[in-house]
């Protein structure tokens, strides 16, 4: 075979900071020929970003390549000037980032910033850079493109963003592309727009790829091989097939196992206990050890060496050393009992905890010098559903779906227009603030994002007794405390935390804080806002896990909105579709899930990227739907998904379909789907 | 003799009371001690603060007035005329109308060294020729002998220079000897905190090796220290800085404007503070008609010149003190509340800019989560304000308040050259140079109470700037405060 089109040897980095040197990367080594998708795949901080930052030579401020080469095509990277790496970058090696929001310059016309790569790299100017932008942007598949090259980046949509940064990163004919998490911050049904168009444009110009993610799914979806990467080391490198079958590192085993996806009555979720080290100290073993099931007295001393494990992967620990004899294949953990499946809805005569009925929340759009209302953003209009005591119900869809409005309305953060709201049978009215008082000890609320959610200045026993006094629920200070270490334990933490402040704990103790200043009032519904989205794979299995648990034995309902479909699979009673501000399919999760009739319900499910299929050979999903989600503003006539729905009709642009009952048990508002019952009047 | 308390005084003291319960109850909270530690490890925040701690230190004792009581005999004569109860004022004392304070008391009777006109520093005459009476009738026209200045000499002419020489290396033994004991008293301090022998401590406070700058902070001091000492000595003796048209001692004036620049800097943010973060926040978070009433009053003001709207408001005060002559028993204590009514009207001005950013980062936070979840607790707007705003918009209010200083006290002298600014008999660094612009103009020229002027101000204003960017870079959570950027050097 000829010379790889990449070759990383012993590639080590360190970063000199005033306090410490931090050495993100250390002896990595692998290769990647043309054509080829190689993945990165790892939590955060396993230093998957800084391998690519160093490739481009764009280390940051203090940053070093001790050791180590990279060549690519032949040419060592590290021994030419930093004037040739600025032809190199953008040229033979393009990168596309996480945020497309960020990566462009938002006072530039997409053509401007097009033509400026095009002048840079290929020397093309005026008419001919104008030819070939346009070419480039419809060649990433963004429909009437001349019109687009004079449009600003805020003209377009996350996914279009993310095109243009791929049309961007295509203008200078990279030989390598390197993409860190490109589709991260997308939609499912977007993220999958984008990968099939990434491995289309791959298979077409027979560049190298390497893709960054945290997510198995997406590994599953598009690469050839896969490297693991841990704590700055790689620890597996193996071939997609290989590795689904059967990853060979303990860490890439912990990684499937922590995955929500398909695991409903399986018990409660495999975690990694203690986090990712920091990477400042000295290793002298397996950087793994303090965190592997496996670990024996040699972890402690010797850094492991690559061996080859049994489906022919590289994998770097000491149990695939043919000098060992150890059973790898039996976990020293028991296999967590069976859940007692308990799908048996409950009696529908009893009084649902809560009950939603045609909610709506409009936001005016005001404009002009008297600020008149000229329309209005229906971020919610008109839902109806209902949630008993100890299930929870899933709120699923696309960012700027209204889940979050729905769930911030129903605890009066945000005004509701219209609609009612019943607590156990009773209205909660917006105008009557005693009457919410006395709701707000029911009902709470945790949040998406860990970091902004905990007061900064404020002690976690603050931040948690917060609530306490201001329901006036322990007036006394000794009683107060008693109740707070007694919730802090509850989650999951020490008690001697509790004089800490926020930023000293990481992303999933945080979490486990805000679950734990919701649950100080002893609610019996909490709205969960994406609680684990911001949480990397292992961690958001102990949150599952802790919310699973504080569900059984609190007998606890969730509201639980969310975008990721595994995660509901886990967790979900009952399932809530929606798009544009209207539930379009409900109902039982296994309904819902093993039979969608909606077809937003179906695309969603078949965007999602999933690891079964690893094993397979390579799939572009076809049934992925096309187009960006429309503005709220703007709402379609008729069906509001018609028009990014396969099957529309004409019936479909005019007609207004209404929720109603199907066959398979759920509640569907389309017209192709044979209803069963009359649809409920609004 | 009988101490007297003025407005500004009493203010100046509830100042330095908040400043040092704000410091206890920093020291308790950790991320605000980190921040503040990043501060003092700063070299240069370090230097600028020994500077400030002079200026701070002048002020303090400048503060600290009272009235001298008067020899009974001087008393007698005009009570006797004017009263006829002549017996009650044997019982009773009667005070001086002029009001001192320590610090006259510390660089001697500013009135004991009043000449007639200007001297150049360190002149045993007068500036300019006069008619002087020879004593046998006859008069010439000659520069006069100072009656302060080197009065002491027989033979200026030939003995000054030995003399300044012999009073200045006194001084600056003096200074020296003051360094080492606080070199020690902070060698101490650190041995007794880290509990390492003296000598260690000196030996890292000496490589700058603490953890705060004590090193710059010891620098600067010397320097300071090498310099005034012995200009207060050889004040003893001459005028330093010379004098201005009336005779008066610039040095002691010097002294004596830091007080005004202080007050007018730091006074005024005690009114600007609570008037920009109640406004700003109330309307960041509430919103609505609150949020538009105050952008529109702080549009409105911000729209009018200042110079303007201070010059009115000053000659309306100017009126009202004016006209009520009975509320004040001395002329200080009048001039003391004309500086007041200043600080009040600045401050009554300036808090636009405060209002402005506490507002828009009100407006940010308002959206965060944990405010959010404060709301789902049903927790009082006031409380969230209280708890959750403030705290985490406080940064914004110390950059402002020590960036603001400096503008302050530049303000002062702007309003004071342009007339509007302190009484005529207060004393400040802007009526100084206002009194010294014609003179600039005359040939010889009158330079040194300009310079002096200048000289103290730039000193003060570039401390407080220096301190300022510190403090800034140490609280401002963009700034990366807490990891401040200083990369070890790789040897190549």
């Amino acid at each position: 075979m000829s010379t790889p089109l990449l070759r990383v040897e012993a590639l080590s980095v360190s970063i000199d900071t005033a306090e410490r040197e931090i050495r993100p990367l250390d002896e990595v080594s692998f290769e990647l020929n043309e054509g080829e998708t190689f993945v990165l795949l790892g939590e955060s901080g396993c230093g998957k970003s800084m391998t690519a930052l160093s490739l481009m030579r764009l280390l940051p401020e203090g940053g070093h390549i001790t050791r180590g080469s990279i060549e690519l095509q032949g040419h060592d990277l590290c021994a030419v000037t930093e004037a040739e790496m600025r032809a190199v970058r953008g040229g033979a090696i393009a990168m596309i980032f996480q945020e497309p929001g960020t990566s462009l310059n938002p006072v530039l016309t997409i053509g401007t910033q097009l033509n400026e790569v095009l002048s840079l790299h290929r020397q093309l100017e005026g008419r001919a850079a104008f030819a070939e932008a346009e070419r480039l942007l419809n060649a990433v598949g963004i429909p009437d493109a001349a019109r687009r090259l004079g449009e600003y980046p805020m003209q377009l949509s996350g996914g279009m963003k993310q095109r243009v940064m791929i049309a961007m990163a295509l203008a200078g004919d990279p030989r390598l592309l390197i993409a860190d998490e490109p589709t991260t911050a997308l939609d499912v049904t977007i993220q999958a727009q984008v990968l099939t168009l990434l491995a289309e444009l791959q298979r077409s110009r027979q560049m190298g790829m390497l893709l960054i993610t945290h997510d198995l799914g997406v590994v599953a979806q598009v690469a050839d091989r896969v490297g693991v990467m841990y704590a700055g080391h790689l620890v597996e490198i193996a071939s997609r097939e290989q590795f689904f079958a059967a990853a060979a590192h303990p860490y890439s085993r912990k990684l499937f196992e922590a995955l929500p996806e398909g695991r409903r009555d399986a018990g409660p979720l495999a975690t990694i206990p203690g986090s990712v080290p920091p990477l400042d100290k000295v290793f002298t073993g397996c950087r793994f050890a303090d965190r592997c099931p496996h670990k024996y007295e040699r972890c402690d001393i010797e850094p492991p060496a690559w061996h080859i494990a049994p489906e022919g992967q590289q994998v770097r620990c000491h149990l695939y050393d043919p000098a060992e004899k150890v059973d790898r294949t039996s976990t020293q953990e028991a296999k967590p009992e069976i859940r007692s499946s308990n799908e048996e809805p409950l009696a529908q005569t009893e009084t649902p905890l809560l009950e939603v009925r045609n909610l709506r929340v409009h936001f005016p759009i005001k404009r002009g010098l008297l600020q008149r209302t000229v329309g209005c953003v229906k971020a919610v209009d008109g839902i109806d559903f209902s949630l008993h005591a100890g299930k929870t119900l899933a709120l699923v869809g696309e960012s700027g779906c209204g889940k979050t409005t729905t769930g911030k309305a129903l605890l009066n953060l945000i005004p509701a227009n219209d609609g009612d709201i019943l607590f156990r049978g009773t209205r909660l009215d917006p105008n009557r603030p005693q009457n919410w008082q006395a709701a707000r000890k029911q009902l709470q609320m945790v949040f998406q994002d860990p970091f902004g959610s905990l007061n900064p200045r404020m002690r976690v026993a603050e931040i948690i007794e917060e609530g306490l006094i201001a329901l006036g629920l322990e007036p006394e200070r000794s009683a107060r405390r008693t109740r707070v270490e007694q919730i802090v334990q509850q989650v999951g933490l020490r008690a001697d935390m509790l004089d800490r402040y926020p930023h000293e704990f990481s992303g999933g103790q945080r979490q486990r804080i805000a679950i734990a200043r919701a649950l100080a009032v002893s609610p019996r519904l909490i709205v969960c806002d994406e609680p684990t989205s911001a949480l990397d794979v292992s961690v958001q299995a102990q949150v599952l896990n802790l919310m699973r648990d504080l569900q059984q034995q609190l007998g606890l309902a969730y509201l639980f909105i969310t975008h990721n479909i595994s995660v509901v699979e886990y967790l979900a009673d009952d399932i809530a579709v929606m798009y544009l501000g209207r539930i379009v399919e409900y109902g039982p999760a296994r309904a819902v899930l093993n039979t969608p009739q909606h077809p937003y319900t179906q695309a969603l499910l078949a965007a999602a990227p999933r690891i079964a299929a690893g094993t397979q050979s390579k799939i572009i999903s076809a049934t992925a739907v096309q187009g960006d989600l429309p503005s709220a503003a703007k709402q379609p006539s008729g069906c509001h998904f018609h028009a990014r729905c396969p099957r529309a009709e004409a019936r479909c642009h005019v007609e207004s379909p209404e929720l109603a009952p199907c066959k398979e048990g759920q509640w569907v508002s389309c017209h192709f789907v044979q209803h069963v019952g009359e649809p409920k009047p609004s | 003799m009988m101490p007297v308390l003025l407005i500004s005084d009493v203010l100046l003291f509830v100042l330095i009371a908040l400043t040092v319960t704000g410091l206890v109850f920093a020291a308790r909270r950790e991320p605000i001690r980190r921040a503040w530690r990043n501060v003092l490890s700063d070299p240069i925040a370090m230097a600028a603060l020994a500077v400030l701690m002079v200026f701070v230190t002048g002020a303090i004792l400048d503060s600290l007035h009272f009235r001298r009581a008067l020899p009974p005999a001087a008393v007698v004569a005009p009570a006797a005329t004017t009263a006829p109860a002549s017996t009650m004022t044997s019982a009773k004392t009667y005070y001086s109308v002029e009001v001192e304070s320590l610090l006259d008391v510390a660089l001697g009777d500013p009135r004991a060294r009043r000449e007639k006109s200007y001297s150049a520093p360190f002149a045993h005459t007068l500036f300019e020729r006069q008619s002087v009476d020879l004593g046998d009738g006859r008069r010439a026209r000659q520069y006069p002998r100072l009656k302060y200045g080197a009065a002491q000499l027989k033979d200026p002419e030939h003995d000054k220079a030995s003399d300044i020489a012999s009073r200045a290396a006194w001084g600056v033994t003096a200074a020296l000897g003051c360094v080492c004991v606080m070199g020690l008293l902070i060698g101490g301090g650190i041995a007794r905190r880290h509990r390492i022998p003296l000598r260690v401590a000196l030996h890292r406070l000496c490589e700058g090796e603490t953890v705060l700058a004590w090193r710059a902070f010891l620098a600067s001091s010397t320097i300071l220290l090498v310099v005034l000492v012995p200009l207060l000595f050889l004040s003893m003796h001459y005028h330093v800085f010379g004098t201005d048209r009336v005779g008066n001692d610039l040095f002691h004036y010097a002294f004596k404007a830091m007080r005004t620049a202080l007050l007018i800097g730091t006074l005024t943010s005690l009114v600007t503070l609570p008037l920009g973060i109640g406004f700003g926040i109330a309307a960041g978070y509430i919103g609505g008609w609150v949020d538009d009433a105050v952008q529109y009053i702080y549009t409105v003001i911000s729209s009018i010149p200042y110079v303007l709207l201070i010059a009115a408001s000053v000659l309306l005060m100017q009126v009202v003190i004016q006209s009520h002559d009975a509320w004040f028993d001395t002329a200080a204590a009048r001039a003391d509340a004309r500086l007041v009514s200043l600080c009040l009207i600045i401050g009554a001005i300036s808090w636009t800019s405060l209002c402005r950013l506490m507002r828009a980062e009100a407006l940010k936070l308002r959206e965060l989560d944990y405010v959010q979840a404060a709301r789902a607790f049903g927790v009082t707007p006031l409380s969230i304000m209280r708890r959750h705003i403030l705290p985490n918009a406080f940064h914004i209010v110390l950059i402002t308040l020590v960036l603001d200083f400096s503008g302050l006290v530049l303000a002062e002298a702007v309003l004071s050259y342009v007339g509007v600014g302190v009484d005529a008999a207060t004393i400040s660094y802007g009526s100084m140079i206002n009194s010294a612009r014609a003179e600039l103009a005359r040939d010889p020229m009158v330079w040194w109470q300009i310079a002096t002027a200048f000289v103290f101000m730039v000193s003060l204003v570039l401390a407080a700037n220096l301190f300022a960017d510190a403090v800034r870079e140490a609280f401002d959570p963009r700034g990366q405060g807490a990891t401040r950027r200083r990369l070890r050097r790789r040897p190549a």
